[in-house]
């Protein structure tokens, strides 16, 4: 197809490289340098999409980030992106877009059938019309208007693009690359101070690309070629384009998303997709200019009625005409520069201007020029239904309250211009009070919060020279106020034309006997009758009115349409609009890839899997992991076709009969060193710590304030005043800012200092009947004897030539040590185990069977310290001492704690002695009960004794310690198991602990 | 985001620190008899202030040292910072 409304040697475009791309299965041409809008309007494409609600035909209104219409589900290698702005989508070859929001096609859509039923669809209509049946809302309208309405689809593959993120500081931030954005730039650079300038756009100069002024006897377009270019070589200044700063946070920090690959086919090998910039800066220059504001009039949102800013845009920098038989429809002069811009490229406007008999120099121009004005006359409807075909037109009075005939002339667009809105976002972000400007009919920003500053049309100020002269300015005061420098830029000389008074007209009446829809929000299909409906139900705040009828929602977030939606308002509620107010501005500014948010922090969150120093081994070994906190721990070693089961009761049996070796490297350690070392730990541990020998281990409990359980472990005196302390692998973090905490803040005057050493030593336990004769042999040159090392010694060790720590602790309840040495030297450690050890039938053991091992002792652990339960619950109170104080002592003694019927733990048998018992079922007295059943206790850990060869759990249950021997059922709801069980002791092996003393 | 000066490191972002609670809660004594009142005060009540608070910062992922902060809990400024051994007070 050709390109029918492309002109020629217009525009910024390369024309040199031809492109060729897709729009709902067809194939058009455009050029390098076109946007997807750009290329389909050259191609005559101006029905793009329906519309939200009433699927009405939906074609181009912007040229940028205030598009509410042309939303596209994007394909770009073997990717799909929903919602994508085709005003800001560049081309590039073999770009595929498609309409979203139709079905089956975007001409020939079902959906519209809400078109003609709209006088059912009116703001709140769901809310009131689907209430009822209740039940019917989640399975019957819901599903069903979610499939109607909405935008594009999301995919739901893995995202194979990067994403980064990026932390930057500067001195001055500027947002915007106009006029304002460049002078402000050029002087703070100048002065040496550190700049960064950033540009939502392709191209640099915002304004001055499509506007015909004069700076220094420049096109205004040169000039800004000129300052862009001196910018990028000067090393203190960092140029961005495709570069949107959407949000602006505390402490000055704001955040910027770069598009890097969105407007390549393919994104390049080692590049991301975008970038997300953290800059925080000093002072920060708003120079994010304006957005021109539509007149609302009948069926205004029929393809072909769109900004006359951004048709003029169209024209200048990409060469193409919206139509061939245009209509400017306007209250301002702007308006006249787009006439102006067509008829200089040999096409006919009329020009409709809703002021009685407004001067300045442009009209004059257009008058000169000999284009077709009519005075005090506006656009009542569009007529046409996908694309526009004519328009109804009348005079009207002065008072804007009455209108003339009708007449209807022919057109094939209708360019409006409703005046314009400065972009405060950023501002009013900051926390910037904004304030209302009679003069232009818009909010400007006011007292600014943080170190923010807003210039230009963003300000409010329209004219060039005054915007130059005020960003130099702003430029210079605030860099050298930073770099201690200053260097004198003179203000360029302007010429612009001078703009007369802007009519304050935003809203055509309706004719007699006609009822159309004039629509304030594109986007949502918001209606000035919605609004009126929402008044009419008593909403008066304009927040409330705002999530009524959707006004001003979605990806567009209201650019076009929030101020024509306050004056309705206003007007409805006879208050002047800043007595309305406006809704509150939240980031992000324009709709940002939740890929570049989530940057690098995808699966493991760029965070490495911690592994032991034996890892390779484990996996050479048939091991299947498991997560442990941030850590990878063999759960089992698989043989053959065992399962998990299997594997783990033959490991755990193992233990009890021969010798096992695990791995224990994750341990939380903690190095604890200081003249009150022992202090210290008295007051940290429930028991008493001062008397502890050197070369002595004790296990310790340590609270919270408030007499919860925060962890165990066993700790171990090496020398005088240097201790080692254990935690468990999920709470070592914590246990280390708990005690830094401690000793920075509550307690200085302790002499104590603590350290992770986690990572430093390799652990591995040996536990079982056998694991002293395997000791003695690892360990030739040590006494590891019963005397030589008894339960809960310490000794260093000679690991054949090697330093190790040899500790005489058991958490499976056999007789067990633990032997540390430096991480480096871990894997030797273990192979030397495996080899000396198989003599006597060693066999490594994952955490299933140290689970079952510790369980069926009721040795507690994480799934009983779960920051619910205190010391007695487990029955640790004989750790608890009576001489002295400890943290959370005092919260011991509340009545809740002391209670007669107090939860302790309990072991747990079923009848059967055969069906396994789920973790997490409650303890009843009667599964037959009536609702609420009175939960006794639950179950909080499961295993397959090995010892007995049935199943035992663990359970906390109230009264616990009368009720041994009780007869209950544990019900699981969950796996729909009722099994009646036993209670009996939670030391279900070895009760008197003979075998780890042995 | 905040930025947060570190009495040790300097300026630095927030997501290095962890929050650590009302800087004024001083810990009572041990050994030394206390009122239920007195203890649940120190353990659970506290004042949801708005407006200049002094609190307790962790610098988590960077000098590990735990810092006082006196912030504006509603403008998010940030008026001082102490190290954890400096008066609040001075």
């Amino acid at each position: 197809m050709s390109q029918g409304f492309r002109l020629k040697d217009v525009g910024l475009i390369n024309r040199d490289k031809k492109i060729s791309f897709k729009f709902n299965e067809r194939i058009y041409y455009g050029y390098e340098g076109d946007t997807l809008a750009s290329a389909l309007i050259a191609n005559g494409v101006h029905l793009v999409g329906r519309s939200f609600k009433y699927h009405r035909p939906r074609g181009f209104f912007g040229v940028g980030v205030d598009e509410p219409y042309a939303v596209v589900q994007l394909y770009r290698n073997g990717e799909t992106e929903p919602n994508i702005k085709a005003t800001e989508q560049e081309l590039f070859e073999g770009l595929e877009a498609k309409s979203v929001n139709c079905w089956p096609s975007v001409n020939f859509d079902i959906g519209a059938i809400n078109n003609f039923l709209k006088i059912f669809l009116p703001a709140g209509f769901y809310y009131k019309t689907f209430m009822w049946p209740k039940s019917f809302w989640y399975r019957v309208y819901e599903p069903f208007i979610r499939k109607a309405a909405g935008l594009g689809v999301a995919s739901i593959k893995h995202d194979k693009e990067r994403y980064e993120h990026k932390y930057e500081y500067c001195d001055l931030l500027i947002a915007g690359s106009g006029p304002s954005g460049l002078a402000a730039a050029y002087t703070a650079a100048k002065n040496g101070a550190k700049v960064i300038l950033a540009e939502d756009k392709p191209r640099f100069g915002g304004s001055l690309l499509t506007s015909e002024v004069n700076i220094g006897n420049q096109s205004g377009k040169d000039w800004a070629e000129g300052i862009i270019t001196e910018l990028k070589e000067m090393p203190n200044v960092i140029v961005k384009n495709r570069s949107q700063i959407f949000g602006y946070y505390d402490h000055n920090m704001l955040v910027m998303s770069e598009k890097i690959s969105d407007h390549l086919p393919k994104t390049k090998k080692y590049h991301p997709n975008k970038k997300l910039w953290y800059i925080r800066a000093k002072e920060v220059l708003i120079s994010s200019g304006s957005i021109e504001r539509p007149i609302v009039f009948g069926n205004n949102d029929t393809p072909g009625v769109m900004l006359s800013s951004a048709a003029k845009e169209y024209l200048k920098v990409y060469g193409v005409l919206v139509g061939k038989n245009p209509l400017v429809f306007t209250n301002n002069d702007s308006g006249y520069e787009t006439a102006i811009e067509f008829k200089k490229n040999g096409v006919d406007p009329v020009v409709l201007d809703s002021r009685k008999n407004p001067e300045s120099e442009i009209i004059d121009e257009a008058k000169n020029l000999g284009i077709k004005i009519r005075f005090s006359h506006v656009v009542v409807a569009a007529q046409g239904y996908k694309k526009v075909k004519s328009a109804d037109i009348s005079s009207i009075s002065e008072d804007k309250k009455r209108l003339g005939k009708i007449e209807n002339i022919k057109c094939d667009c209708i360019c409006v211009s409703g005046f314009w809105t400065p972009t405060i976002h950023l501002a009013s972000q900051s926390g910037n009070k904004t304030k209302f400007n009679e003069d232009i009919d818009a909010f400007v920003p006011g007292i600014s919060k943080q170190n923010e500053t807003t210039l230009g049309a963003a300000n409010g100020v329209f004219s060039l020279e005054e915007t130059l002269k005020t960003s130099f300015e702003a430029g210079n005061d605030l860099s050298k106020k930073i770099t201690e420098k200053e260097y004198k830029v003179s203000v360029p000389k302007v010429v612009e034309k001078k703009s007369s008074q802007h009519d304050k007209f935003w809203c055509v009446p309706l004719p007699k006997g006609k009822n159309y829809k004039r629509f304030l929000d594109f986007q949502n299909d918001v209606a000035v009758s919605d609004i009126e409906i929402a008044l009419r139900e008593g909403y008066r705040s304009i927040e409330h009115v705002k999530r009524y009828t959707t006004l001003g929602m979605a990806t567009d977030q209201g650019k076009t349409s929030n101020l024509n939606g306050l004056q309705l308002v206003s007007n409805i509620e006879n208050k002047v609009v800043p007595a309305v107010g406006h809704t509150t501005f939240r980031p992000p500014y324009t709709p940002v890839s939740i890929g570049a948010i989530v940057g690098r922090e995808v699966g493991k969150h760029s965070k490495p899997t911690r592994k032991s120093p034996m890892h390779f081994w484990h996996e050479k070994n048939n091991a299947v992991f498991v997560d442990a906190g941030v850590w990878l721990r063999p759960r089992y070693y698989k043989k053959g076709n065992e399962t998990l089961f299997e594997a783990s009761k033959r490991e755990a049996k193992n233990v009890r009969t021969n010798v096992g070796v695990c791995d224990v490297t994750t341990l939380g350690k903690i190095d604890i060193k200081g003249r009150d070392a022992a202090e210290f730990l008295n007051r940290v541990y429930t028991n008493a710590w001062l008397k502890l020998p050197i070369g002595k281990a004790r296990y310790g409990v340590m609270l919270r304030e408030d007499g919860i359980v925060m962890d165990d472990g066993t700790t171990t005196r090496i020398s005088k005043n240097h201790y080692h302390m254990t935690t468990t692998t999920a709470q070592a973090a914590n246990v280390l800012s708990h005690l830094e905490y401690y000793l920075q803040v509550v307690w200085p005057e302790l002499n104590v200092n603590v350290i992770s050493t986690t990572e430093q030593w390799a652990g591995a336990a040996i536990a079982g009947p056998k694991s002293r004769d395997l000791l003695q042999k690892l360990f030739p040159k040590n006494d590891v004897s019963n005397k030589g090392l008894p339960f809960m010694g310490y000794l260093d060790g000679d690991l054949f030539g090697i330093k190790a720590r040899i500790f005489r602790i058991s958490f499976s309840g056999e007789l067990a040590y633990e032997v540390n040495v430096e991480s480096d030297n871990g894997i030797f450690m273990w192979q030397k185990i495996m080899e000396i050890g198989k003599e006597f039938e060693i066999q490594p053991y994952g955490t299933e069977a140290l689970s079952t091992l510790r369980i069926e002792m009721g040795h507690v652990a994480g799934s009983e310290l779960d920051g619910r339960t205190i010391p007695y619950d487990n029955s640790l109170e004989g750790l608890l001492s009576k001489k002295k104080d400890f943290i959370g002592k005092r919260s011991l003694s509340k009545n809740a704690f002391v209670a007669e019927d107090r939860q302790k733990i309990v072991g747990v048998v079923p009848i059967d002695k055969k069906t396994n018992i789920p973790e997490g079922s409650h303890l009843v007295k009667d599964p037959n009960a009536q609702l609420p059943n009175i939960k006794l206790g639950y179950i909080s850990a499961s295993c397959w004794s090995v010892e007995f060869d049935n199943p035992f759990s663990l359970a906390i249950i109230k009264n616990g310690k009368n009720m041994i021997g009780q007869k209950l059922f544990a019900m699981s709801p969950l796996k729909n198991k009722i099994i009646p069980v036993e209670i009996v002791s939670s030391h279900y092996v070895d009760p008197n602990g003979e075998r780890v003393r042995s | 985001m905040l930025h947060i000066k570190c009495p040790h490191c300097g300026m630095r972002s927030q997501n290095e620190f962890s929050y650590g609670g009302d800087a004024s809660i001083k810990r009572p004594e041990l050994n030394k008899e206390i009122s239920d009142q007195d203890w649940d005060n120190f353990v659970y009540n506290r004042k949801s202030l708005r407006g200049k608070h002094w609190e307790l910062w962790q610098h988590l992922s960077g000098c590990r040292q735990w810092i006082k902060v006196e912030r504006d809990t509603s403008t998010h400024e940030i008026f001082n910072t102490l190290k954890a051994n400096e008066d609040i007070s001075s």
